[in-house]
Formats: structure tokens, C-alpha cells, sequence
């Protein structure tokens, strides 16, 4: 547990999260019209989600499979009877002035997201619920001195909103759940998790408390969306309460706003108000009920998660937690690891995939799905090295040869003649050469100066261009110089 | 009971509906009246019942998720009071 | 050969397919009689140009012998519909030039089948009301008068337009919506049969909402068997409505005919309440034994918690109404009054844009479901209409159909009632608690008050069983055979 220090002593920081999740699906969750990114102003826009007069809601079937999907994913409850209900209040963005909701009893209820720390250890993280509900419109402030402009192709489109316990302590916590909460949405495939388009969006409760005390007043900052924002948000509103605080104020429950260019929060002007949001059941819906064979059915189909995916990496291939976490994280790196891994040094194809391979990508910004380097080819590189035709050393130059031109392992080798040399007539004579241009040392390694050693199996190295087996010429250096 | 002004004028922001403050009074008194009437179903033993949650007795019908609709900007600020360059227009607001 | 306007439905029908007249002359003659007669102002907006060409079609499909089943039908439509491209205003000024840029399901439905629009009827704003004088466009008179009294008396509401339309002879039908009693209330006060369907019989996709759980739409006719044509005709599911039955649409006017013999009728002891007006009991009394001596058993039945219906439903209305409502704020479409911020861009809106009474509906709602009081009212509220419903349906264990008077007094004078509002919400007294239930229910003219105003006899039958309320609405019918007519039309 981490605390911070205030002058007044130590302080413990109690984070939740809301996280809006967009559902993955071609129409609105109350309409047909069309949820993709980026159309001209209300050209997304039905007469529903605009509240023309006498509009009325039909839920979308894809989006309520997918909460409960979501739900299965979260090892949680699913709740066979939810029941939508509106959220009343007044905002140019809202058509209908209410927003279709879950209240009392959502789709689905509690259940768990392990967070994956980064010294291998693992941390549970309680979910309270998660529901179905709506979108907003945009608002546009910036585009007129005097006017906000509307847009409402987001209106009417499906969120999960998915509600965390206050179990959070550190910035990096969060961080964490939502790196875990968007992988596993990835996974089943019920959301992007494209936060620069707005499909993950955080509200962040943050409150401050001696640790073990009374939970303090909480903030809620709004809209949150970056991981890097979460964190910033949350300590800067940790620093800002405890100083409050300790100089002798309160803190007032509020919604606040996050400048990600100040790295700031502000509170909100416009929802100064107490909210009295005079929730009730949309009459225009009725309760949804599930079919239990339904959810079953649906439990079936769900693909190998990032946890079990994790203990089975560890368990089958060998891996450290850290290595497996870093693997599972991605639907696609599982698979790609584990086609490179197939039949071959496992630790080895982790290393490749993990090290070289993603330190590449990250390093051109290339996504794994477009990698000039299938998984195929870098499978090939490895059974070059465990069959000792090249080198680990070679390996990494061959490496970025098919990085570089997308041919294959085997054929770069070729082409550049970078076989190993495991020939042992030749080594010798390499040896013999090193040991005779540089007499003297060799006399202080056979007095005892092993340290030199090193030196001559660089120098060996050098001369066959990096081709020797260099357990060969450690071998063979030895014989002749202590033999 | 009795409705006085802040109720009223609380009232009648939830509703954002604007009331001036000579006619709070007046209206209090009109409300109460209502509300006092309706108040007669305290006398209904409720106890172990489920409120009513829909009138007619069916499931909740789902569609499918297909895009069948939108795709007519023009028509949906065919009718606003304030637009521009496809959007509908409202005095600014400070977040 | 009587005139146009006077002829049935069904007649103007059977004449049409024999090519006696064309849709263009009953057109023509019903656009004469709304022009004529716009001192009731029955209209908020006439189409005559719309009826012509839309008769000129129907026309055109007889004379190639591909007649739909209302080809050349003149309608009324009450002003709640949204109607494609015509301005439709719910009668509220905060509408102001709106026109929808689509037709609602029930509309659709009618011009589907051939009829043809004369107009849009005047109502109470936003539906809310009993006498047609919350209207924006100001009220409607009703066409009849008391015999030696020459003061307008309203319509009812808040289909007014509607049913006066159809007294006044403008038009052979007319749709109307009703939510506590909106078409039955009306139908009673002018003298004309009204029907109000199962909720979930008619989509209610395009109507502008007043209460959702309550809304229905239904027709309007002069008698009963073309009650049943419009009630077909209006009927039928729609997937754009999640409420909307899909179940069959009989066909109500083949089983109009059946009589009542076996039926069980029920006469809940509950409605005759403390200060009924001695000639609605006697009009009442007059029902039971028409029914029985065409061989109806009748049945004394108890619907213990029908005292409640008024003040649950003057719980659940508005607070579906406050929450409906709020999207009339000014942004999308209809009245504007600009503000300094967005906020008081609302409040001069609504303020100005919603008259006393949709106002004052709008703040009982907001205020019963507001924090600390959902319990107390709302909740309490939907408890109370859950046990209402299921009087209904313990009566509907030993009956079949059950009889009470439609209003408790036949129609006021246009002013009466205004200044005190439980007053006004007493007109609903017999015809909420069917509709809290979501329950069939229609009232036909039986008889003539004391001063020479028709009365009206409510039929409430099981959910979807519109075709007894008919069967046994045609029985009265043909019993009272109310031929009474407005002084004003003649």
C-alpha cells in the first residue's frame, strides 16, 4: 500500500472508477441508426435519438448480448430481470431530457477484475455492477464565441457502464484496472477499447483518508480519456484534497473536470446543481428478461480469458508472471506467441516475441497485426539458433534483416552466408592465428590470467566475422591455452 | 403540509419552467391542493404488493442489430429553431 | 338520397364501391362542412388540397376495381398525430410550426388503407384535460346545446376536436387518443360512439406521449359498426413500439352482429357513487335491463379499489408526462424564447411555451418523483394501480364485459370547472380505472340528459377482447336507438 505524505502525516487516496464502455455493434442501443466514428454532424442521427415527438426506444438484441457477455467476463452475476429506467435532467445534448438507464437493478451485478502488479503479484479489484444505458450528443463550446453547437450522432449509443468498489489505492491501480478492464473487453470483443474515439471513457472517484479512517468526501471527475490521464487526474484531486484539508477546509462532493494540459481538475460550472435525476421505469420499455439457456449458451461461446490465458502460459510454457502477463494482455500476442512458441523453446520464443519482436514494433509504432515478421518466420529464427546454425549474436542481425525486408530467417542467412562455423578446423586455425599475433597474452593466460581468456574469444569471434560457435571456441581456446 | 416557496421555486427548476417570484405563492397553494387530495391513498394497505411495471403483459421485444435508420441530417434540423452548418445551436454553455 | 356528410361510414363505404358518389364528392362535400362550421373550431389545421389529392387516388384505385377497405373515407385527426409535412401542435403553442418529417404508425395504417385526411382536430394541450379549454388554439364548442340555452358547452377532452367533428357531421371518422378517458369522455359529451383499445393494440409510434403506460389511440364514429371499421383499419402491431401487441387483428365488424345472449355482464357496485346524478343511475339502470332482455346475465361485481383510480392516476400521469415533456426545450424544434444561458434558454421556453394546466401537470410530476417523495407517491401510486388491475381481472373471472355510465354529468359550459382543477379531474372518475388497467372500453350515446344532452353508457371488456365490448355496444345501440342530433348541424 502506498501512501502519500501530507504535512499533517500520511494519507491513504480510495479510488473507483465508472468506466463507460461503447457496446461493438453496427447500430444505437435504442435505434438504427448507424455508432461508427468520425460522420458528418447528425448525419448518424434518427428521429429517436433526436426526441422528435411521439419517437419511442426498441432495444438493440446484439447490445444486451454483449453486456451480458462483458458480465461473464467479469465473473459476475447476471441478472435475469433488469429493468431500464430514465435518468431526468436538462442538457443541450440530451434530446429527450432523460437518459435511458439502469438503476435499481441492472443487467449485471458484482463480480472481480485481478489486477496484474507489476512485481508479478496479482490484486482483486471488486465490481459493483454493470448496466446498460444511452449515450449523450456532443457539445461543441469552441466552435462560436457565443454558441455551443450540438451534435447528436452519439446520442442513442450503447454504453456498458461498468462500476468499480472504491478498492483502488494508487494511481497506478487504476491505471492497472482499466489496462485489465480493456483487455478483457478486447477479448470477448463487446468493445474497442478506442479511447481516442471516445469507446472508453473513466469517471474517477477519488477521496483521501488517514489510513484506516472514515472514508472522506468524494470527487467525481468526469470523462476521463487516457490511462495517463486516470493517473494524473487522480494525484493531482489526491494533492488538491489533502491540502484542503490539512489547511483546515472540507471537501465538497462535486463533479469536477480534468485540463489534461494544466494536468488539473476544476469544478464543473454547469452542474453546480444538487442533482435530482427522479429516476424511474421507462414506460415505454418493459423489463428485460433473459432466458437462462441464453446466458448459458452465451457462456459457452466465450473465448480463453487473460487470466486462465496467464496460468496456462506460466503452467505450460514455463513463463514468468510478468512475461505471461505481458504476453496475454492482447488477444492477438497471446496467439502469436503461442504460434511461435509450438514445439520449440518456449522461454526462447518469449524472449523473442517479448523482447526483440515488440521492442521493434513499439519502436516503428507498427501494430502486431501489421508486423513484417510473421510469426512463422520469427518460429523459424528460433529453430536457427536451437539448431545452432547461427548464433544468438547472428540472430539479432538476422532479425533485423526481416524486420527490415520481411524475407524469411532461413533465406537471409543464405544470402548473407551467416551459418555458423562449426567446423572445427576452422576455428583452429582462427585460434592458432589470434594466439600467434598476440604471443604475450597468451603467455599470461597459461601464468593463470584467466580474465584474458574473454578477450581471446572475443578476438576469435572477431576474425570468423561472428560466424564461430563461441562454445566451441571457448572449448577449444581452452584446450590449447590450459589444456 | 404545506408547499412553500423554495419547494415551489425547487419544483419548478427541476422542471426548468421558468415562474416568477410573485406567482410561487399562488402555486404552492394550487399544488398542495392536488397533493393533498392525492394523499388519500395513504389509506391503502400496499403492504406485499409489487407496483405495476408494465400494463401489457409481454416480453420485452429486441431488433436486430442492423443499421435501418439516420442518414437524413437535413431532416433532423428541418425543424430547429437555431442551426449552423448542420448542427443545432444553443446559447454557450461553461462547463 | 340523404347528404354526404350524414351518411355512415359503412354507407359511404358500399356506396362508394357502387360508384353511387365519388371520393371527390364526399371529399368536396366534408371540406364545404369544416369550412362551414369554424366557429366550433374543431380544427387547429383543415387539408382540404391533401383530401383532394389523396381522394383523387382513392377514386382512381375504384375505378380499377383495386379498392382498399376506407378508399374515400373523410377523416378527422386529432392534433397529437404526427402527420408527414403538416404542422402538428398537440395544441401547445411551445410547438409552434412544427412539422414532423414523419407519419405516425396509426395514420400510416389508415392511408394504407385508402382514407382520406380533412384535418387536424383541436384538443387540450398536450392531451391533458376534460373539456378541450387547455388549448393553445382556444376551445372548441361543442355542437350541441341545452334545449332553451343558448351558452356553448365544451366537447369534453381532450379529443374535442374529434368528437365534435364527427357530432358536427365533418367528417365520417375521426382518431382520437385517451389516457384517462380522452375518447370515451368526449364520445359521452357529443353524442358518438368511442372506443379505446387494449393498451398495446394500437402502436403508439408518432403520437405525441402524454403518458406512455396510458396512451392508447382509438377512433371515433356515429355508430358502432364503423367504430369497428376504424378499429381495424387502426389496429396491428409495430416493431418500432415495444409495447405494441403482436396478436391478430379480428375482424370486429363480422361478430357485431352475435348479440349478448350468455353473455355476463357486471355492474360494479363501486361506481354508483355518493351524488350521481338521478338520470345517469336511471340511464344506467335503463343498460343493465336492454342487455338482459336480449339475454345477457347480469352480474353484481366488486372492483374495491376503483376509488383510488383518480388520485393514482393523477400520480402516474404526470409524472410520465414531466418526464416526456422535457424534451420540448426549445433546441430541436417548435418555440424558442431566447436566455442569457442555456438554462434560462429552458425555463422563458417552457414558461411561455406550456400553458397553466400542462404546466402545473409537469410540476406534480417532477415533484412526485423527486427525491424523498418516489416512494410516498410514485411508487405508493403504481402499487394502488397494481391492485386496480387486478380487481379487473378477479372480475373478469365471473364476466365478460362490464357496464357503467361514461361520465358522471352530461357536458358543461365552456369556463365551468376552470378554477378548480380536482373538480375538472372528477369527469374521469368511470373511465380511469380502465385505463390504469390498460383495459378495452367505449362509450356509446344511450339516451339524453334532462335538458336535452346526450349520455353516454361505458362498455369495459378483457385485454383484447374489444370484439365483446362491440358486440354488446351494438346490442345497446340497437336498443336506445339514439337518434338524437346536434342543433348546431342541423
Amino acid at each position: 500500500m502506498s501512501l502519500i505524505k501530507g504535512e499533517t502525516g500520511e494519507w491513504e487516496v480510495v479510488i473507483g472508477l465508472e468506466v463507460h464502455a461503447q457496446v461493438s455493434s453496427n447500430a444505437k442501443l435504442f435505434s438504427g441508426a448507424a455508432t461508427a466514428f468520425g460522420a458528418e454532424p447528425n448525419a448518424q442521427v434518427s428521429f429517436v435519438d433526436a426526441a422528435m415527438p411521439g419517437m419511442l426506444p426498441v432495444i438493440n438484441d446484439y447490445c444486451v448480448e454483449q453486456a451480458v457477455r462483458t458480465g461473464l467476463g467479469l465473473n459476475a452475476q447476471i441478472n435475469l430481470r433488469s429493468v431500464f429506467d430514465r435518468k431526468n435532467y436538462f442538457y443541450a445534448d440530451l434530446p429527450a431530457g432523460y437518459q435511458i438507464s439502469q438503476y435499481q437493478q441492472p443487467i449485471v451485478g458484482t463480480g472481480t477484475i485481478v489486477l496484474d502488479m507489476p512485481d508479478g503479484s496479482t490484486r482483486e479489484v471488486g465490481v459493483t455492477r454493470l448496466h446498460l444505458e444511452m449515450d449523450a450528443g456532443k457539445s461543441l463550446h469552441d466552435q462560436d464565441p457565443r454558441l455551443t453547437y450540438v451534435d447528436l450522432n452519439r446520442a442513442g449509443v450503447a454504453l456498458m457502464e461498468i462500476v468499480s468498489e472504491p478498492d483502488m489505492r494508487t494511481s497506478e491501480e487504476a491505471g492497472l484496472y482499466l489496462k485489465k478492464l480493456r483487455s478483457i473487453v478486447r477479448y470477448l470483443g463487446t468493445c474497442d477499447g478506442n479511447m481516442d474515439e471516445g469507446s472508453m471513457r473513466a469517471d474517477v472517484n477519488v477521496s483521501v483518508r488517514k489510513p484506516g479512517g472514515e472514508l472522506g468526501t468524494r470527487c467525481e471527475i468526469k470523462n476521463v480519456n487516457s490511462m495517463r490521464f486516470v493517473q494524473q487526474a487522480i494525484e493531482y484531486e489526491a494533492r488538491r484534497q489533502i491540502e484542503v484539508i490539512e489547511g483546515g477546509g472540507a471537501i465538497n462532493q462535486e463533479t469536477r473536470l480534468f485540463d489534461s494540459k494544466q494536468g488539473t481538475t476544476r469544478s464543473m460550472r454547469s452542474k453546480e446543481h444538487a442533482h435530482d435525476y427522479r429516476y424511474f421505469p421507462d414506460p415505454d420499455l418493459l423489463p428485460l428478461e433473459l432466458d437462462p439457456a441464453w446466458v448459458d449458451n452465451i457462456r459457452a461461446s466465450l473465448p480463453e480469458l487473460p487470466d486462465p490465458k496467464k496460468a496456462r502460459f506460466m503452467k505450460e510454457y514455463g513463463l514468468s508472471s510478468y512475461d505471461a502477463g505481458v504476453l496475454v494482455a492482447e488477444k492477438d500476442t497471446g496467439a502469436y506467441y503461442e504460434a511461435v512458441a509450438k514445439g520449440r523453446d518456449a522461454k526462447l520464443a518469449s524472449n523473442w516475441v517479448t523482447g526483440e519482436l515488440f521492442g521493434r514494433l513499439n519502436k516503428a509504432g507498427t501494430a502486431l497485426a501489421d508486423s513484417p515478421v510473421s510469426a512463422a518466420a520469427v518460429g523459424e529464427l528460433v529453430d536457427l539458433i536451437a539448431d545452432n546454425t547461427i548464433s544468438g549474436r547472428i540472430a539479432k542481425d538476422v532479425f533485423d534483416a526481416m524486420f527490415e525486408t520481411g524475407k524469411g530467417a532461413r533465406a537471409i542467412v543464405e544470402e548473407k552466408g551467416l551459418k555458423q562455423i562449426t567446423d572445427t578446423g576452422a576455428i583452429e586455425t582462427a585460434i592458432d592465428q589470434v594466439i600467434a599475433a598476440n604471443a604475450d597474452k597468451a603467455e599470461q593466460v597459461k601464468a593463470g590470467k584467466d580474465a584474458l581468456l574473454g578477450w581471446f574469444v572475443g578476438q576469435v569471434m572477431k576474425a570468423t566475422g561472428g560466424k564461430a560457435n563461441p562454445a566451441k571456441v571457448n572449448e577449444l581456446l581452452r584446450a590449447k591455452l590450459k589444456g | 403540509m404545506a408547499l412553500d416557496k423554495d419547494k415551489v421555486a425547487h419544483i419548478a427548476r427541476l422542471a426548468r419552467i421558468r415562474v416568477e417570484d410573485k406567482d410561487l405563492a399562488p402555486i404552492g397553494k394550487e399544488l398542495d391542493q392536488i397533493l393533498s387530495w392525492i394523499e388519500q391513498l395513504n389509506e391503502v394497505d400496499t403492504a406485499n404488493v409489487e407496483p405495476m411495471t408494465s400494463v401489457a403483459s409481454l416480453k420485452l421485444k429486441r431488433r436486430a442489430d442492423q443499421v435501418t435508420d439516420g442518414g437524413y441530417p437535413e431532416k433532423v434540423v428541418a425543424n430547429a429553431p437555431a442551426a449552423a452548418h448542420g448542427y443545432f445551436t444553443v446559447p454557450k454553455v461553461v462547463e | 338520397m340523404a347528404a354526404l356528410t350524414d351518411l355512415t361510414l359503412a354507407a359511404a363505404r358500399d356506396g362508394l364501391k357502387k360508384k353511387s358518389f365519388s371520393a371527390k364528392e364526399i371529399a368536396e362535400a366534408h371540406i364545404k362542412a369544416v369550412e362551414g362550421a369554424r366557429a366550433l373550431n374543431a380544427f387547429i389545421t383543415e387539408t382540404p388540397d391533401k383530401a383532394l389529392a389523396m381522394a383523387a387516388q382513392s377514386d382512381a384505385r375504384i375505378a380499377k376495381g383495386e379498392a382498399r377497405p376506407l378508399d374515400g373515407i373523410p377523416l378527422a385527426i386529432k392534433d397529437l398525430f404526427c402527420t408527414e409535412g403538416v404542422l402538428t401542435t398537440a395544441a401547445s403553442h411551445i410547438l409552434d410550426g412544427y412539422k414532423p418529417q414523419y407519419e405516425s404508425t396509426v395514420t400510416s395504417n389508415l392511408w394504407r388503407d385508402g382514407a382520406v385526411m380533412v384535418g387536424k382536430t383541436n384538443l387540450d394541450e398536450f392531451a391533458m384535460g376534460s373539456s378541450n379549454m387547455t388549448s393553445y388554439y382556444g376551445p372548441v364548442e361543442s355542437p350541441w346545446r341545452r334545449q332553451g340555452d343558448n351558452r356553448p358547452l365544451v366537447p369534453g377532452g381532450s379529443s374535442g376536436g374529434s368528437a365534435a367533428a364527427i357530432a358536427a357531421r365533418l367528417a365520417l371518422g375521426a382518431t382520437g387518443t385517451d389516457t384517462g378517458g380522452s375518447i370515451r369522455q368526449p364520445a359521452s359529451f357529443c353524442g358518438i360512439v368511442g372506443l379505446k383499445p387494449t393498451y398495446g393494440r394500437c402502436s403508439r409510434w408518432g403520437i405525441v406521449a402524454f403518458a406512455s403506460s396510458l396512451d392508447q389511440a382509438g377512433p371515433f364514429a356515429r355508430d358502432v359498426r364503423d367504430t369497428a371499421i376504424l378499429m381495424r383499419a387502426m389496429a396491428g402491431h409495430d416493431p418500432k413500439d415495444s409495447t405494441s401487441v403482436d396478436m391478430e387483428v379480428p375482424d370486429f365488424e363480422a361478430t357485431l352482429d352475435k348479440g349478448v345472449k350468455g353473455l355476463k355482464i357486471g355492474i360494479p357496485k363501486e361506481y354508483r357513487v355518493d351524488g350521481m346524478p338521478a338520470e345517469i343511475e336511471k340511464l344506467w339502470n335503463q343498460g343493465i335491463e336492454w342487455l338482459r332482455a336480449e339475454g345477457a346475465e347480469i352480474r353484481e361485481i366488486s372492483l374495491p379499489h376503483t376509488k383510488y383510480a383518480l388520485a393514482t392516476y393523477y400520480i402516474v400521469a404526470p409524472a410520465e408526462a414531466s418526464s416526456n415533456l422535457a424534451r420540448y426545450d426549445g433546441v430541436r424544434f417548435g418555440l424558442r424564447v431566447n436566455g442569457d444561458s442555456l438554462d434560462d434558454m429552458y425555463e422563458r421556453t417552457r414558461a411561455a411555451g406550456f400553458g397553466a394546466e400542462v404546466r402545473r401537470r409537469v410540476m406534480i410530476g417532477a415533484y412526485v418523483l423527486s427525491a424523498g417523495y418516489y416512494d410516498a407517491y410514485y411508487l405508493k401510486a403504481q402499487k394502488v394501480r397494481a391492485l386496480i388491475a387486478r380487481d379487473f381481472e378477479q372480475a373478469f373471472g365471473q364476466v365478460d364485459a362490464i357496464l357503467t355510465p361514461t361520465a358522471p354529468s352530461a357536458a358543461f359550459a365552456i369556463g365551468d370547472k376552470m378554477d378548480d382543477p380536482i373538480a375538472m379531474y372528477l369527469n374521469d372518475v368511470f373511465t380511469v380505472p380502465a385505463s390504469l388497467a390498460g383495459l378495452p372500453a367505449l362509450s356509446l350515446p344511450a339516451g339524453l340528459s334532462g335538458d336535452g344532452l346526450p349520455l353516454g353508457l361505458h362498455l369495459i371488456g378483457r385485454a383484447f377482447d374489444e370484439a365483446t365490448v362491440l358486440r354488446a355496444a351494438r346490442t345497446i345501440e340497437k336498443a336506445a336507438n339514439f337518434t338524437a342530433r346536434p342543433g348546431a348541424a342541423s
